[in-house]
């Protein structure tokens, strides 16, 4: 089908092989370029010349330009003019980007889970800002619950309550989660997640096996709670009127509510400059300046180097923080502060990262003590923190946290 | 106002504005007191030198200017980066909104997303699935039009009453912008749309790089009509936080379809009904019953000042209340403003014709003595559409919704020249 394939460009064999590779996708011959394209007007000829393959990058980059453009340049016969401009998409390239799953199931891969599974993965993944019962944390999104509470003053919108289609809950999960860690879910990852949450929500039982056929059958609650935009009939209609200009009350208006008795607004007081100020502590462990400098007196440093099963465990352990939190090489701030040098840095002491008001009016640095009360219970501790997760139960978990953030001094 | 009031709250800083307006006398035949030392005295600017060229390669408004900002109200959402902040309405005139306020939304964060690195799939139902990359968006023939981009939750807060104290919080999540662009159009008969048949009953489901992706579904005849691929918005690229170096531009219709970063537009039988078309951005009504589709900003104004962040800081006598106005459904034809809370009205003078699907600036020249006013403006468009009171919209819709709160917004305007967000009957 694509022998009839009029190329502009010199026959560059690696060029060739790509274009019969992105024409397998079109149904039909392409038409030779109009030697005198009527519509184009003055415009430049949008047929590039064969600059040959300038790019002297690596191969992905070799698809690039305009040259492969010319393999679907047409004169467009129905619905309007072709530039020949672009180049075919690679079956591959479709496949990692065309992820959408639709209400019908079109567009989910063949995989499996169930809630069981799904439990430990949600809690794992999940549960630092969903809650371990998919029941939210703080400010983040509740997945379960509010059944019947959508004609109430103060509905609760979830998966259970108020998503209409399941496929939403899996394309959405696959595609955007987990927060600040985006597309790193497995399709079976997925399928566990999304029984996890259907789960919780009363809509399947533990063992149900939710895969490709199932979930497109599994109905949400409120699947016909929708109706399309009707405002042209139930609005629209009656405010096109001519507007009263006088007398359009019956009485004089009278406030009845005012904004600032609830007051919610933001102060737009400049931030106090307390950030840059130079005085508290500057000279404790935080200045090494002088001496260290050729000191081998590494033996210190090396006692109190951590445990390195217990740094193993621990990695293990920063799996719920990573979400939210990196360290190590390159480190940066995310949601939460980057780590880095965490064990005996200042509370509330990264340059650029936004603390809670708590948090960042604290004194003191961070040590195994304050650590661990933070790690096991963080909101209990420093009211008002931003970090969402709800604390590592185990003490043994708290040990082996401190000592994996212990090992990045820096 | 000088630079003194720097650093004090905004409430210390109305009460001294406040005093000052008292303290004056009124405009007309006004004596000075004495001679005006910075009209009889040699100021420094007069005499020595003012900055050269290329002090600030790429300028930023003056450092008097520094509170005209975009502001956050942190306790709206759990994170900055699925947030969103305000554009500082108060505080402009005229109607093109410079990128560098222009209120922000993500989902996932500003990316930072490199013309080389930009790629643009076509796919779906389409003859031939296409890539493009950011330099071939160049070579086709592209168009220039303003339009607004309004967040569908924009005033979303005043839903159950009065909230916030503040134009900009109340009506900011809206910009205005000149776009260049190829229409969407443009690139969907690049990839051929023989496959996609009657493609009229078709959709294209668009997703932006990022890692909310964002996903959107828009009807193909919407698709066809004014949708734009824009890469440069009031002359210059995209900033990132806007979707450099390409977004959706989808004329009217809510801000969340605007996709950032557009990475991917897919022809397709049906919605995708994604996240964003589902669990977000559809309308609760009384019952229960919800809304969806509902992608049309209907016609909406605001009077940026005098407003709570706006007060009026002179006497008495002639003052300016100005403000904005602008509908989904095309121009905006008339906006009429009332100071006694509905009442009466006056027709206020548009700075200019009404633009298909764009702010448009309107001013009322008038005078004030000292006395209350309950300031409220009312926009109507081409289509005969007059913005609706709160209570109208109550009544269709109930008290549960939170998008496409386009009603008519009071401000109360006291003896001192305050002004407060308030509710009336």
């Amino acid at each position: 089908m694509s022998k009839s394939l009029n190329l502009y460009v010199g026959t560059v064999a690696g060029i060739g092989l790509l274009l019969v590779g992105a024409y397998n996708f079109a149904d039909r011959n392409v038409a030779d370029y109009p030697e005198n394209p009527q519509m184009l007007g003055e415009l430049p000829a949008p047929i590039p010349e064969p600059e040959a393959p300038v790019k002297t990058a690596a191969a992905p980059e070799a698809v690039d330009g305009g040259i492969i453009g010319a393999a679907h340049a047409d004169n467009g016969d129905s619905k309007g003019l072709r530039f020949g401009l672009g180049r075919g998409a690679l079956p591959e390239e479709i496949a990692a980007w065309n992820l959408d799953v639709s209400p019908d199931g079109t567009g989910l891969p063949a995989g499996s889970g169930n809630a069981y599974d799904g439990e430990s993965i949600f809690e794992e993944k999940c549960a630092v800002c969903h809650g371990s019962f998919a029941e939210g944390v703080g400010n983040w999104p509740k997945l379960a619950g509010g059944d019947g509470t959508l004609a109430d003053e103060d509905p609760l919108k979830t998966v259970g309550s108020y998503w209409p289609y399941t496929s939403t809950v899996w394309d959405y999960v696959h595609r955007s989660m987990p927060f600040g860690n985006a597309q790193t879910l497995s399709v079976d990852e997925t399928y566990d997640i999304v029984a996890y949450i259907l789960y919780s929500n009363d809509i399947i039982d533990d063992e149900f096996e939710l895969n490709q056929d199932t979930l497109p059958e599994v109905v949400l609650p409120n699947a016909d709670g929708f109706i399309v935009d009707d405002r042209a009939e139930t609005e629209y209609s009656k405010w096109r009127t001519e507007p009263c200009m006088e007398n359009c009350k019956d009485a004089p208006a009278q406030i009845t509510m005012r904004a600032t008795v609830l007051d919610v607004t933001p102060e737009e007081a400049v931030e106090e400059p307390a950030a840059t100020d130079p005085a508290p502590e500057p000279a404790t462990a935080a200045d090494p300046a002088p001496e260290p400098a050729a000191e081998p007196a590494a033996e210190p440093a090396a006692t109190d180097a951590p445990d390195p099963e217990l740094v193993a465990a621990g990695e293990k352990v920063f799996n719920k923080c990573k979400a939210c939190h990196q360290i190590g090489d390159g480190a940066k701030n995310r949601v939460g502060p980057q780590l880095n040098g965490i064990v005996g840095r200042d509370i509330g002491s990264v340059d650029g990262f936004k603390y809670s008001k708590t948090m960042g009016s604290m004194d003191g640095s961070w040590d195994a003590e304050t650590l661990a009360a933070f790690l096991a219970n963080p909101r209990g501790t420093v009211k008002g923190t931003k970090m969402a997760f709800a604390g590592l139960r185990k003490d043994a978990d708290v040990e082996a946290m401190i000592a994996y953030l212990s090992s990045f001094s820096q | 106002m000088s630079k003194e009031t720097k650093g004090t709250s905004r409430r210390q800083f109305l009460t001294s504005a406040a005093a000052l307006g008292a303290g004056a006398v009124a405009a007309t035949g006004a004596r000075a007191a004495g001679p005006d030392p910075l009209i009889t005295e040699v100021q420094d600017w007069a005499s020595g030198f003012g900055h050269g060229v290329d002090e600030v390669p790429y300028g930023l408004p003056i450092k008097f200017e520094d509170d005209v900002i975009r502001r956050n109200v942190e306790w709206l959402t759990a994170d900055t980066i699925s947030s969103i902040n305000f554009t500082p309405i108060h505080a402009l005139d005229g109607t093109i909104t410079p990128q560098g306020c222009a209120f922000e939304r993500h989902h996932s964060g500003a990316i930072e997303l490199s013309k080389p690195d930009y790629r643009l799939m076509i796919n779906g139902l389409v003859d031939q699935p296409l890539v493009f990359s950011y330099d071939d968006l160049e070579r086709f023939p592209r168009e220039q039009h303003v339009y607004f981009c309004e967040c569908a939750a924009n005033t979303g807060m005043e839903w159950a009453g009065a909230q916030l104290n503040g134009a900009q919080f109340t009506h900011g999540m809206i910009h205005n912008m000149e776009y260049t662009g190829v229409p969407l159009r443009t690139l969907l008969a690049e990839a051929g749309l023989d496959a996609a048949g009657d493609f009229k009953d078709k959709w294209v489901y668009v997703e932006g790089a990022d890692a909310s992706s964002n996903g959107r579904s828009i009807p193909m005849e919407k698709a066809m009509d004014d949708v734009l691929v824009a890469f440069k918005a009031n002359g210059e690229a995209l900033r990132k936080e806007h979707g450099y170096p390409v977004r959706l531009v989808v004329p009217g219709w809510e801000g969340n379809m605007w996709v950032k970063w557009l990475r991917r537009v897919e022809v397709m039988d049906g919605p995708v009904e994604s996240r964003e078309e589902t669990s977000k951005y559809t309308d609760t009504l009384a019952d229960g019953t919800s809304r969806k589709w509902t992608w049309v900003m209907d016609a909406k104004s605001v009077v940026t000042s005098p407003s709570p962040q706006s007060p009026i800081k002179h006497g008495h006598g002639p003052v300016v209340i100005t403000g904005m106005a602008w509908s989904g459904h095309g121009k905006i034809t008339r906006v009429d403003v009332s100071k006694d809370g509905g009442m009466t009205w006056e027709t206020a003078r548009m700075a200019s014709e009404g633009q298909d699907k764009a702010l448009t600036r309107f001013y009322l020249d008038t005078t004030w003595e000292g006395e209350e006013w309950l300031l409220q403006s009312r926009a109507m468009d081409e289509t005969g559409y007059v913005q609706p009171t709160k209570a109208q919209l109550r009544d269709v819709r109930g008290l549960n919704s939170i998008y496409h709160n386009n009603c008519i917004q009071t401000w109360h305007v006291k003896a001192n020249g305050e002004a407060e967000n308030v509710e009336v009957s």
